[in-house]
């Protein structure tokens, strides 16, 4: 069964800045993949339950106490912008 | 074979032991097979020259005290690229995370120093483990120390190249649909992917967090063991670690096979597997019949739909835990104009390479508004019924088969450009991914042309001990010796 893509708002919503010729080839090449893929709806799966996880598991929980956290100064050294102990990005809110 | 880099870790730890090596010794014999081989196979990204030597100084001085923290003191380890170490430079050999310098250890990193192993250096791989050839690297390919025309297999293609050629003693992967085994395989060492849950991913740059698991490549099977036991446990970092008591994996390496059932995997034995390989492959089921096994037939008729259902939920994943490379809090930005969005947009271009890109599309094509039911829903219904298969499977069988990759090494460039080809290589790993149980790769011998074929071995969740009682009885009856010609010093000169 042929897969139809509109590439262009994957992309977006993948946050790739892609280029025209980029967003065809790769188009194509999912088509592709994604016809293979479907080969999943072959297969009947009435009264199947879905497996996120491959072992049955709790929730996780600890005692709420604070316990020492990642070093601010050395994690802000590996940002590509900061100031005044705190990551700086272009705007995005308008007005800002 | 008289250099020391050419030791297992069991033969290593004994002559520590009786004072006839040092740690730094060691290191420095790892380090000489590096320089005379790493311009051919390029198995680093990153040798870590101080931190390494500080710590062979330390394993020898704790020697000398007469402290003795275990099978992993002393010994020169290797790591793959996508798991943190704190100020090493950490890549996940990605452009977008040229010059990162993780401010924390991954546990398994963490375990590996308190067990007083040695960290040679960060070894190359596909860009966030995503590829079976290592060419998908944004800091250029790895090559296979049996043929440098090849690939040595991927994900974790340059810890198995270190391993083969003894740049590295073991080394750790991360297998996520068959990264670890597979390229043990074309590399001719022994590659284990762990239970889901056993070693902590923390600090695993995460690709499919549900099928991600970190293992030791090592160049026999009891090599495996101690890497595994070092490295193993529960982590509280880690929310999907396992809680229970981590098993003995070493307590039955000496049992044998003896009215043991071994199931072999129909549809991942025939159809698809190359001649020579299947030959090696039904030599040994022969062998270990002799043995005392019980060999039957039996299939897993769902895993004809597993690699479609694996190519649906790990892009769909990674699609969702490569969202933090964004250009805001490390790695690499670019300038892409006014806003924030377009500056993430303009980064995530520049810093992803094709086949990351490929499958972030992929994954979020399969997880959006209209396509999520018909494309990730269906996979992961289709993931409870191969999980069912296993069930089904260890009823019949104490253990299941398959031979670990359908071909041998592969030349550089030959599946390049055709993404379905080289997804097909990890057929035969990708069903104990999805399933969460253990599985291991143990050479059995060579092809026409001296290339390595490796024998897989599955079991259920946290059975590692069987497991390894398996492979140790497969390794003994191969007795595969061989060596690449590159790891002796003729071969390389």
């Amino acid at each position: 069964m042929p897969v139809e893509i509109d590439i262009a708002k994957v992309a977006r919503l993948a946050r790739l800045g892609l280029s025209e010729e980029e967003l065809a080839a790769y188009g194509a090449q999912l088509e592709d993949i994604l016809e293979h893929a479907a080969r999943v709806q072959a297969l009947p799966t009435e009264g199947v339950a879905p497996t996120a996880h491959p072992l049955p598991m709790v929730n996780a929980h600890r005692s709420d106490e604070v316990e020492p956290t990642l070093d601010r100064e050395e994690v802000l050294t590996q940002a590509p912008d900061h100031t005044d102990g705190f990551f700086r990005v272009p705007a995005f809110l308008e007005d800002a | 074979m008289n250099d020391l880099a050419d030791l297992t870790i069991g033969e290593a730890g004994r002559a520590l032991r009786s004072g006839e090596t040092s740690s730094v010794e060691l290191l420095e014999a790892v380090r000489r097979r590096a320089a005379m081989t790493e311009a051919d196979l390029h198995a680093y990204l990153t040798i870590d020259v101080e931190g390494a030597e500080a710590a062979a100084r330390r394993a020898d001085e704790a020697f000398a005290k007469g402290e003795d923290r275990g099978s992993l003191q002393g010994i020169p380890i290797a790591l793959k690229d996508n798991m943190v170490t704190r100020g090493v430079e950490t890549t996940a050999a990605s452009q977008i995370l040229a010059g990162w310098l993780p401010p924390y250890d991954a546990t398994a990193v963490t375990k590996l120093h308190e067990a007083g192993a040695v960290i040679v250096g960060k070894t190359n791989l596909d860009e966030f483990a995503m590829g079976s050839s290592t060419e998908n690297s944004a800091y250029g390919v790895s090559r296979n120390p049996w043929d440098p025309e090849r690939v040595p297999g991927g994900s974790s293609g340059g810890s198995a190249a270190a391993v083969a050629v003894g740049s590295a003693f073991a080394a750790l992967g991360s297998d996520t649909g068959g990264s670890i085994r597979q390229p043990a395989s074309l590399c001719g060492v022994v590659g284990m992917k762990p239970t889901y849950g056993l070693v902590s991913r923390y600090g695993l740059i995460a690709f499919a967090s549900s099928l991600d698991q970190i293992g030791p490549i090592t160049r026999n099977v009891e090599d495996a063991v101690a890497v595994l036991d070092g490295i193993a446990g529960h982590d509280p970092e880690d929310a999907t670690s396992y809680r229970g008591a981590v098993p003995d994996f070493g307590s039955r390496l000496d049992h044998g096979v003896e009215d043991l059932r071994i199931g072999v995997v129909e549809e991942l034995s025939g159809e698809g597997i190359e001649p020579a390989v299947a030959a090696a492959f039904r030599a040994m089921l022969e062998r270990l019949e002799t043995a005392g096994a019980e060999i039957t037939e039996l299939s897993l008729p769902s895993t004809a739909y597993a690699l479609s259902a694996y190519y649906l939920i790990a892009p769909a994943e990674c699609s969702a835990n490569l969202a933090r490379f964004d250009g805001v809090r490390f790695g690499l930005r670019m300038d892409g104009g006014e806003t924030v969005e377009e500056m993430m947009a303009a980064t995530r271009a520049a810093g992803f390479g094709p086949e990351v890109t490929r499958r972030i599309l992929l994954g979020t094509y399969a997880l959006s508004a209209g396509y999520y039911d018909a494309f990730y829903g269906q996979a992961q219904k289709v993931r409870t019924l191969v999980i069912e298969d296993f069930k089904q499977a260890y009823e019949q069988a104490d253990v299941l088969v398959t031979p670990t990759s359908p071909t041998t090494a592969f030349t550089v460039g030959e599946r390049a450009n055709d993404p379905l080809a080289m997804y097909l290589s990890d057929i035969c790993n990708i069903p104990s991914n999805l399933a969460g149980d253990p599985g291991i790769s143990v050479p059995i011998g060579v092809d026409d042309s001296g290339l390595p074929i490796g024998f897989q071995v599955l079991a259920p969740a946290l059975a590692e001990p069987l497991l390894f009682q398996v492979a140790k009885t497969v390794e003994d009856l191969a007795g595969f010796e061989a060596r690449p010609r590159m790891a002796s010093s003729e071969g390389a000169a």
